[in-house]
């Protein structure tokens, strides 16, 4: 009792030993800030890698692919198909995108990826990262008319609106068919090359159509029967960044929108691979806020793709894939069904990976940060430690009389360090609590934070630019909060345990005799 | 005032000594030493229990006596020089009585308490608790006899700052017992702290801090602390050593109704003639030696 009572006391009347806490409270909410903000930012990454990833990919080592996707799904199916819940078979191929802007043809090289889009939203997320709420609900590669979504469905009310989207879908390539129409006739009637008047900045980017840009190429001869106005192209879902880049004020500008027409070349199949390009017609955007994936992705349906490519079997009609995207049942083990696969199929001709080995590289890097963040942060609360040490030696020097008459009264040597002990570990309750009270404040008005250090300072702390997130995503895992809070206690008390040996120890005639 | 709190003394301990089960018994027939016939010949008590004691062979104690030291030896290290302190102190305290033991500072009669409370350990020697030999005892049993058996005031009161006037009284019980314990029964132990601090004319300082009060009332708070816990022999280390002559002397007269009315053991280290004159039995201490 006179151990808790006297703890008590010193606590209240030694602010000298509260102002050395003071170290332990930082690190502590520093701490909290750090892991929660890593922490979000990992769950965020991990769900846009895994929003286009499937719990598990099985591909072919070569770029002409693997014959057959039945035969192969059944095969998967015999080793683990009690894990299976959905498979899809995909074709990826490195390509390049072109578009027009402005005169300019504009190239992106991309990674063009042929999908079966009604199968596909079966084995991952993919389509929740559209940009039409009816292809949110049912994916198709057709041009809607019109009803993209003119603001961030994923971000939120604080998402800048996106005006160009407002006209997105057959309105935009009606319009636009019906210039470029217009400047064929312009161009026939006068040959020569004036500069265009509807080239004003004013006119709503007239030369955004491809098909301007085609006329000088020839390409497409007088006499064809394709009619822009009317019909499309095969559609494709570029990265929302592909076509688009973010100003410093969080604004999205389009170069080109859902309606627009784009040229795709690609390596056919076979030996040795000849470049071929075709023309596509941009139906969506897919915006996974994974930046890598947004500037290099473009989905075309799988079986245009094959065709294109040339590998489809002209006697069974069966093309060629490249990988399969399956999806595990819930609570499935993605390493141990990888595993079951990898022993099963030959590891010269097939790769088997979960959607972690695929973004290892990058996720692990996360993890490394975060580990060596926490390291760094712990050294600040081990030398609060060292502080505590030192303010306690000092307490128990003197506090010596008043030992030497605990002991004078009958208290035992562990009772006097007891004292000091629990002296130490309330030290570092309030420490750790007033730390923890500052970190999860910081992490739940974090934004607000950074909204008021950008406008003290003039510059964004987080630039929406940079990053594919428009707030700063904070996740606090209680887990780790008890892990630090515990840490911190635990530094507290160590510190305490060789002054309160010292106050064990003394003599107490000699803490008596002490002046 | 001395004399008021003489009379409540008188008053109240009284009931303490009714109250407390433990101390008739002990006490019944102990009182072998008249206070009267004790003061009128001081030098000739201790003369004829040094003589009575000079046969008895070391560890043979007589059991009559509540505490003995037999053949104490102790020095100090200061630096590479060794200063003896006590060179072969035997002396015994009665059950009852009121022991003064006189020296010039520097002749060990401290460091002689301190042996006898157990603060210390003997280097050669032998210390005896109503029987039982006690300097061999372990830590704990040392504590716990200090805790239980033991009162003891200081000459520099040594209460504890942080806490009140109430709260130190309170602090040997609190040792005592564990928290769940104690706060079971913190009622009954609040009571016997106000109580005996009613007793010493302390019961309008309860909430204060020892800083505010005066020596004799410090004093006094630190003899209300080692009574609170009901002990049998009471251990004074120059109690008035700070204190000016009327305060002091009421010092004194609180511990000599302690002595008549509760039949306490106590024990009293002082330089003070004039205070020691007033106890049963004086024994004299001169550079380390009981002086015959």
């Amino acid at each position: 009792m006179y151990k808790l009572l006297l703890c008590w006391r010193y606590l209240r009347t030694r602010y000298i030993a509260l102002a050395s806490i003071i170290s332990v409270t930082l690190g502590v909410a520093t701490m909290i800030v750090v892991n929660s903000v890593m922490e979000g930012f990992t769950s965020e990454m991990q769900n846009r890698i895994h929003g286009i990833v499937s719990d598990l990919v099985f591909e072919a080592r070569s770029l002409d692919g693997m014959p057959n996707f039945a035969w192969h799904a059944e095969q998967i199916r015999k080793v683990a198909g009690d894990d299976i819940e959905g498979m899809t078979a995909t074709v990826v191929v490195p390509a390049m995108l072109n578009f027009q802007y402005n005169g300019n043809w504009i190239t992106r090289q991309v990674q063009l990826i042929g999908i079966d889009e009604k199968t596909q939203s079966s084995v991952s997320d993919f389509s929740r990262y559209l940009q039409h709420p009816g292809n949110r609900e049912v994916m198709s590669f057709e041009l809607r008319e019109d009803g993209y979504d003119t603001r961030d469905h994923q971000a939120g009310p604080d998402a800048r609106e996106r005006k160009q989207m407002a006209e997105a879908g057959w309105k935009r390539r009606r319009q636009s068919a019906r210039l470029q129409a217009f400047q064929r006739d312009y161009f026939k009637s006068e040959k020569p090359a004036a500069p265009l008047p509807g080239e004003s900045p004013s006119s709503p980017s007239p030369s955004d159509d491809p098909f301007a840009g085609r006329l000088p190429a020839g390409a497409q001869p007088e006499g064809n029967q394709f009619d822009p106005e009317k019909q499309q192209h095969t559609g494709v879902v570029p990265g929302i960044a592909m076509t688009s880049f973010r100003t410093p004020e969080g604004e999205d500008k389009f170069l080109a929108i859902p309606g627009d027409d784009v040229k795709l070349t690609f390596p056919t199949a076979g030996q040795p691979p000849k470049a071929t390009s075709d023309d596509f017609t941009i139906v969506d955007f897919y915006e996974s806020k994974m930046s890598e994936y947004d500037a290099s992705f473009v989905f075309a349906p799988i079986r245009k793709l094959q065709e294109l490519r040339g590998m489809i079997d002209p006697s069974t009609g069966i093309g060629l894939i490249n990988a399969i995207q399956i999806k595990l049942k819930p609570g499935a083990d993605g390493e141990a069904v990888r595993d079951k696969l990898r022993a099963a199929f030959a590891p010269e001709l097939y790769g088997i990976y979960t959607w972690r080995d695929k973004q290892g590289a990058l996720l692990a890097a996360v993890q490394m940060e975060t580990a060596i963040l926490n390291v760094l942060l712990f050294l600040i609360i081990a030398v609060a430690g060292f502080g505590i040490l030192a303010i306690f030696y000092m307490i128990v020097v003197e506090k010596t009389r008043d030992i030497g008459i605990l002991k004078s009264l009958g208290a035992p040597g562990r009772g006097v360090m007891g004292i000091f002990l629990a002296y130490g570990l309330s030290l570092g309750l309030v420490g750790s609590g007033v730390g923890m009270a500052i970190g999860l404040l910081f992490v739940r008005y974090i934004n607000e934070i950074a909204d008021g250090l950008a406008w003290i300072t003039g510059r964004p702390v987080f630039d929406p630019s940079i990053y594919y997130f428009y707030k700063i995503p904070a996740v606090v895992v209680p887990q780790t909060l008890a892990w630090i809070v515990i840490g911190a206690l635990s530094i507290a008390v160590a510190a305490s345990i060789l002054p309160a040996r010292r106050a064990a120890r003394l003599h107490p005639v000699e803490a008596l005799r002490y002046e | 005032m001395s004399n008021n709190v003489e009379e409540t003394l008188q008053g109240n301990l009284g009931c303490f000594a009714a109250a407390d089960h433990r101390r008739p018994t002990l006490c019944v027939g102990a009182r072998a030493v008249p206070a009267a016939a004790c003061s009128g010949s001081v030098a000739a008590v201790p003369a004829a229990a040094k003589r009575h004691h000079l046969p008895s062979i070391v560890g043979q104690v007589d059991h009559r006596d509540q505490l003995a030291a037999v053949d104490l030896y102790k020095s100090y290290r200061k630096g590479p020089v060794e200063v003896p302190v006590l060179r072969g102190v035997t002396m015994e305290v009665r059950r009852g009585e009121f022991l003064a033991i006189v020296g010039q500072s520097g002749s060990g009669k401290s460091t002689l308490l301190h042996l006898l409370g157990t603060l210390d350990a003997p280097d050669q020697g032998e210390i005896h608790y109503a029987g039982r030999r006690i300097d061999n005892l372990p830590a704990r049993g040392r504590d716990t006899l200090r805790n239980r058996q033991f009162g003891m005031i200081f000459q520099f009161y040594h209460l504890l700052p942080e806490l009140s006037t109430l709260e130190n009284v309170l602090a040997p019980l609190m040792i005592r017992h564990g928290v769940w314990s104690y706060l079971r029964r913190r009622r009954e132990h609040r009571a016997r702290a106000e109580e005996l601090l009613e007793t010493m004319g302390l019961s309008h300082r309860l909430k204060h801090k020892p800083r505010e009060l005066s020596g004799g009332e410090m004093q006094r708070a630190a003899i209300a602390r080692a009574l609170v816990a009901q002990p049998d022999l009471l251990l004074a280390d120059e109690p008035t050593g700070n204190l000016d002559q009327a305060t002091g002397q009421e010092i004194i007269r609180i511990l000599r109704t302690l002595n008549r009315q509760q039949n306490l053991t106590i024990v009293m280290v002082t330089h003070d003639r004039a205070i020691a004159d007033q106890a049963d039995r004086i024994v004299r201490l001169t550079e380390g030696r009981i002086e015959s």
